[in-house]
């Protein structure tokens, strides 16, 4: 690190606009794991979505100092992934979802292991895998490819305690390899170890509404 | 040719079988017999308007009515496309789409069939410009309104899994890939079991017209077969035109799905 200034953050967000929130500005290091908090329907999920572009959002999101409208949109995607709740997927077969080079399919295997899988379920019908194995698909599905800021919307909510404990795991590690993750989850525990930073988003006007009444 | 000129008792004695529908809306209380009556009364009214029409245009032979009653039948064409949607997409490019698509297919399919396959003389003849191109209309209508209403479903209800490609770095077309190619095969379908069907299960209206008018049976079919080309060539034009700027409007530049534009 150059001492005349702080590392640049690899993610910077200023005056995101969600919905009624107030403006949502934040930085995310490499290395670093910020918690989205708030109660269900407060915006957390929109968030993600807005900052991985899928969603329109005035505000300014910076990747490595590079604004997103620079970038190519599907470019951006790659390097800032959004991770759903509810995995979707369009392939009768996991293998068929995953589009990789050499390199991708040796890392393959060992991604798969990382969250209890093995290459088999790939190629087993997804309509027959369970909602557990399907969400564990979908973070290999995500981190495959590796990209820079991870956007990871309850990643563990689908899942039992062992699996949810190589989920965490996987999150560890991939915060050791120098990735940004940005967390929504309504795990208290999995926060409290994980995150180094916490965004709290709150309703303000609804709040005020019920305050007032 | 030779053929039987109809009176208006006539018309009026084939009228009488409205009655049927009419006791069938009443024996099964449909409710219907008022909207019969208005449909049939409509019917005659327009096919009587445009026979006229089509008469004065044709004794004066001349490019500048045939044009004028040509873009009176595109603008026709393009309020179908809207009014047909189940779910509109909203804004004037999505009417500007519902519109040019028919137009530019229709357009293209009968210039190429009055200027180069037919060559009458003039080559704008309205006599053969004009029902020509109500036909590719037509066709070029329903392919259009058929992918539009596939594209505008398919996102809806793929929506998670289009986004999902999308979030993985897919650009707009790679993750509405299987929604556009099943709406150009809804699109496609019709003309293909038309062209499979011609002949053995429906005898075409314009050659059934043809035949009826005097004009030898083999003269006939072999019209027929040129319209049904052109048909096939009119409905595809249309329908990639319709897909390909479907997904552009419910898509935008950062290749984000924007089903909010939806009208619902």
């Amino acid at each position: 690190m150059r001492d005349e200034s702080r590392e640049e953050p690899v993610l910077r967000v200023e005056h995101m606009r969600i919905g009624t929130l107030p403006a949502i500005s934040f930085e995310v290091a490499a290395g670093e794991c910020l918690a989205v908090e708030g109660p269900s329907g407060a915006g957390k999920t929109r968030l993600l979505k807005a900052i991985a572009d899928l969603d329109p959002a005035p505000g300014h999101i910076f990747l490595d100092g590079v604004e997103r409208l620079e970038m190519f949109a599907p470019a951006w995607r790659k390097a800032v992934r959004y991770c759903a709740a509810e995995p979707a997927w369009w392939t009768e077969t996991a293998r068929s979802a995953f589009c990789l080079d050499a390199a991708g399919a040796q890392r393959l295997e060992r991604h798969l292991a990382a969250v209890g899988l093995e290459a088999a379920d790939l190629d087993r019908p997804i309509a027959l895998l369970s909602t557990g194995e399907r969400q564990r698909l979908a973070l290999v599905r995500a981190l495959i490819d590796q990209p820079r800021v991870l956007l990871l919307d309850e990643p563990t909510t689908a899942l039992d305690v062992a699996a949810a404990a190589l989920v965490e795991e996987q999150i560890r590690y991939l915060l050791l390899a120098g990735r940004s993750v940005l967390l929504a989850s309504h795990d208290r525990g999995l926060v409290a170890r994980l995150a180094h930073l916490r965004l709290e988003l709150a309703r303000p006007v609804i709040a005020a509404a019920r305050a007032a009444s | 040719m030779s053929y039987v000129p109809l009176d208006l008792p006539d018309l009026g004695l084939a009228a009488t079988l409205l009655v049927v529908n009419g006791v069938i809306s009443l024996a099964f209380r449909l409710g219907l017999e008022r909207s019969f009556a208005i449909a049939a009364a409509r019917m005659v009214v327009q096919l009587a308007i445009v026979g006229l029409a089509l008469k004065f245009i044709f004794e004066v032979n001349s490019p500048l009515w045939t044009a004028l009653f040509a873009l009176v039948m595109l603008a026709a064409a393009a309020y179908e496309v809207g009014a047909r949607q189940e779910r509109r997409i909203r804004g004037w490019r999505a009417l500007t789409l519902g519109a040019a698509t028919p137009f530019c297919a229709g357009l293209v399919a009968t210039l190429f069939a009055t200027a180069i396959v037919i060559g009458p003389d003039p080559w704008y003849a309205p006599r053969y410009v004009l029902p020509i191109l109500g036909m590719m209309l037509g066709n070029a209508l329903s392919g259009t309104s058929l992918v539009l209403d596939a594209v505008t479903q398919g996102a809806v209800r793929e929506r998670n899994a289009i986004e999902a490609r999308l979030a993985l770095g897919a650009t707009r077309f790679e993750a509405l890939d299987g929604v556009l190619r099943r709406a150009l095969t809804t699109g496609l379908m019709p003309i293909l079991t038309a062209m499979a069907a011609t002949g053995v299960v429906t005898l075409p209206g314009m050659m059934t017209g043809q035949i009826l008018a005097g004009i030898e049976p083999v003269a006939a079919a072999k019209y027929q077969v040129m319209i049904m080309f052109l048909i096939a060539g009119a409905t595809g034009l249309a329908v990639v035109l319709a897909g390909l700027g479907a997904v552009l409007l419910l898509t935008d530049e950062r290749h984000r799905l924007r089903l909010d534009r939806l009208a619902s």
